[in-house]
């Protein structure tokens, strides 16, 4: 009898250890809830919602297209797609870590009275904008098809690890930021503004093949392949936009980084090895700070 | 006692109070710039608290606005860090320490109740299982597709508590929420809580609402400039609240002695026999001794002075009164007396009883001084809920 009581007690300990665990635990099922939460929150009242997130990159890209395509005149042939190719995973990366550097403080309110695993704030905003970016992508896919670009082949394999690294990055980088942003709160105005000049650290506007060639000139190209992004926005011109040259003046340039593949998965691994370190140390220093997010607020 | 669920050891919490917090980079260069507005004060909110809670209990945690009681169940929430100390909770917490937090007033109901309960730790599958039942207690009915934004602030508060009740949690705190809903409201969480105390699980929670302490608690815990003040019975716990907020001496007696019209009353000691040393213990049937110190000061206008000796039981009820008779007065003559006062049969009292003393102008009965005295005696250790214990008989037929 007595130990029945005793085997009992200890089920019920292992039970409640179980349970409390459950509630320290990310779940997916969490995450969704509050990617869907921002989602109908930010697109609620307005008549054609979440279509507003694709009228910015098409703003976006048409504005880029009429003065670099028409006014500069920059010969690159389909340069809409090659556009589209880079803005869009450079896009969801900004408003990623942008939308997760405000989001701890954002959620002060539940911060404070309610005990939940922190993580899932940035980790939520990053699902924001990787669902706005999915949709964008799909409408991008649909457009080269329709405009007779031709983008079959294996190239199209890149995609997957392209969009593997833009995730796996924007998410280090947004948990470092929205736990640094809680002690100081400079961290989002200095990360819109970073942003700002990251966009021009990439190939988006101009063609990475004639950056390739000026800093081949000084040996320092490898350099260009330490932001992630980089590779994120090259490797995928190279999946979709597959057109490695263009012609100015009767001469062959080249567009894209490169023509074959080595360097995409070379760079691909630099990118993978730096979001894994950035990770560790993003971990590191959000569970430092998370412990006095309610009092910080 | 019951397995403990609840450890807390050594906690300390301090906050670092800056004139301004220097939450910006230019602010924390200025600051480490010019030193001197670095004089940031430090305050202890909670001040060396040990704690531990056992499966089952029903703990009010009380004190004055301020004393800590809030740091205290934001710790064991587990929201808040403590500075030093362990904390140790076992099984699923489920915290209402605001109406509704969390909330997001542009979502409805329904999508409340899903996020809520997902922060809180419950699967869809659970509250698929459990929505019906949560719209239910929270007397929202169709309004639950409604934005919560549209929500009196008592709504706001029945479907937070509806949601944390759902949960299933192994451990609720609750922190002064329930004074919001009406009155029937109140009672059907009243009836939920006495749910969860007899289905074992653990209650704490903070109010201001003294008589639900008495009522519902199995303990109550005082919090006064965070130190833990009383730990044990709830109605001794609320009289020591009351002691601490001086709302438990309508005629302002001190603890501490005082002159008044020229008397000071030095002491007052509750023993088996006459001069004893003080008890801890009277059994019924047997005298108690009441020995008093007044002072009479030198002074004009000093009169002779009735003493009055009040059994005070928890909650400083006025339960039996002795007093010196006519010709056994204190006289209007300088000097110290001492008086013995003696109640020859002591009543089945149940619980532990303090002494009030105060003089009474013998002539006209109007109060001169009074001083209440904290050292408590047991009379008999009873089932609680009435001062009197008597033998009764009892007859049941079908």
């Amino acid at each position: 009898m007595a130990s029945q009581t005793v085997s009992e007690a200890g089920d019920r300990a292992a039970l409640a250890r179980s349970r409390a665990a459950a509630q320290g635990r990310i779940r997916w099922e969490l995450l969704s809830l509050l990617v869907r939460k921002d989602l109908k929150v930010k697109y609620q009242g307005s008549a054609i919602g979440f279509a507003w997130s694709l009228a910015n990159p098409l703003i976006q890209m048409a504005i880029y297209y009429v003065i670099f395509s028409k006014v500069l005149d920059n010969h690159i042939p389909a340069y809409a797609i090659y556009l589209m190719a880079g803005l869009l995973p450079f896009s969801a990366f900004s408003s990623g870590v942008v939308g997760a550097s405000g989001s701890v403080v954002g959620s002060a309110g539940l911060v404070k009275k309610v005990s939940f695993p922190r993580l899932v704030l940035p980790l939520s905003a990053v699902g924001f904008a990787l669902v706005q970016f999915l949709l964008q992508f799909v409408l991008l896919l649909f457009i080269v098809a329709v405009s007779g670009h031709d983008f079959i082949g294996w190239n199209l394999l890149l995609i997957v690890p392209a969009v593997a690294l833009l995730v796996a990055f924007t998410t280090s980088l947004s948990i470092l930021v929205s736990a640094i942003n809680v002690r100081w709160r400079d961290t989002s105005h200095f990360v819109e503004i970073a942003m700002l000049v990251w966009f021009w650290a990439n190939p988006i506007l101009y063609a990475g093949g004639l950056v390739k060639d000026k800093l081949n000139a000084h040996g320092v190209f490898w350099l260009y392949f330490l932001n992630p992004m980089a590779t994120v926005v090259s490797t995928m011109q190279r999946a979709i936009y597959k057109e490695p040259y263009y012609t100015f003046q009767g001469k062959a340039k080249p567009l894209l980084v490169d023509a074959g593949y080595a360097l995409y998965v070379r760079n691909l691994a630099i990118g993978f090895a730096i979001s894994a370190v950035l990770l560790l140390l993003a971990r590191a220093v959000f569970n430092r700070l998370q412990a006095d997010f309610a009092e910080d607020l | 006692m019951a397995a403990a669920v609840i450890t807390a050891s050594g906690v300390n919490k301090r906050y670092v109070m800056h004139g301004r917090k220097a939450t910006a980079l230019k602010e924390r260069f200025v600051q480490s710039a010019k030193r001197q507005v670095g004089a940031a004060t430090e305050f202890y909110a909670l001040k060396d608290i040990d704690v531990v809670i056992g499966a089952g209990e029903t703990v009010g945690l009380i004190g004055p606005n301020g004393a800590g009681k809030s740091t205290l169940l934001k710790i064991l929430a587990g929201i808040l860090r403590p500075t030093s100390g362990v904390v140790d909770v076992q099984g699923r917490i489920a915290s209402l320490l605001e109406l509704g937090a969390g909330f997001n007033a542009e979502l409805t109901g329904r999508e409340n109740v899903y996020l809520n309960a997902a922060l809180l730790g419950l699967s869809k599958k659970e509250v698929d299982r459990l929505f019906d039942s949560i719209v239910e207690f929270s007397e929202q009915g169709p309004r639950i597709d409604d934005p919560v934004k549209h929500y009196s602030s008592g709504e706001y508060v029945k479907l937070g508590f509806a949601i944390a009740v759902h949960v299933d949690p192994d451990i609720l705190l609750i922190d002064e929420v329930l004074a919001v809903g009406d009155e029937a409201f109140a009672r059907k969480c009243l009836a939920k809580i006495a749910e969860f105390q007899q289905a074992g699980k653990t209650i704490l929670f903070v109010t201001h609402a003294l008589d639900l302490v008495e009522q519902l608690c199995t303990r109550g815990i005082v919090v006064d400039h965070g130190m833990i003040q009383y730990d044990g019975d709830p109605a001794f716990a609320v009289g020591t609240l009351r002691k601490i907020l001086g709302t438990d001496r309508p005629a302002g007696a001190p603890l501490e002695p005082e002159e008044i019209g020229g008397m000071v009353i030095e002491d007052a000691v509750a023993s088996t026999r006459v001069g004893g040393a003080a008890t801890d213990r009277v059994r019924p049937g047997r005298s108690l001794h009441v020995r008093v110190l007044v002072d009479v000061l030198q002074g004009e206008g000093l009169v002779e002075g009735e003493v009055q000796v009040v059994v005070m039981g928890a909650g400083d009820i006025p339960v039996l009164a002795l007093r010196t008779r006519p010709g056994g007065h204190v006289p209007a003559v300088p000097g110290r007396y001492t008086v013995d006062l003696q109640l020859p049969d002591m009543p089945p009292l149940v619980g532990a009883f303090i002494l009030g003393v105060s003089v009474l102008d013998a002539a006209t009965g109007q109060p001169i001084t009074a001083r209440r005295f904290d050292r408590a005696f047991w009379v008999l250790d009873g089932p609680r809920g009435a001062l009197l214990h008597l033998p009764t008989t009892a007859k049941v037929r079908a």
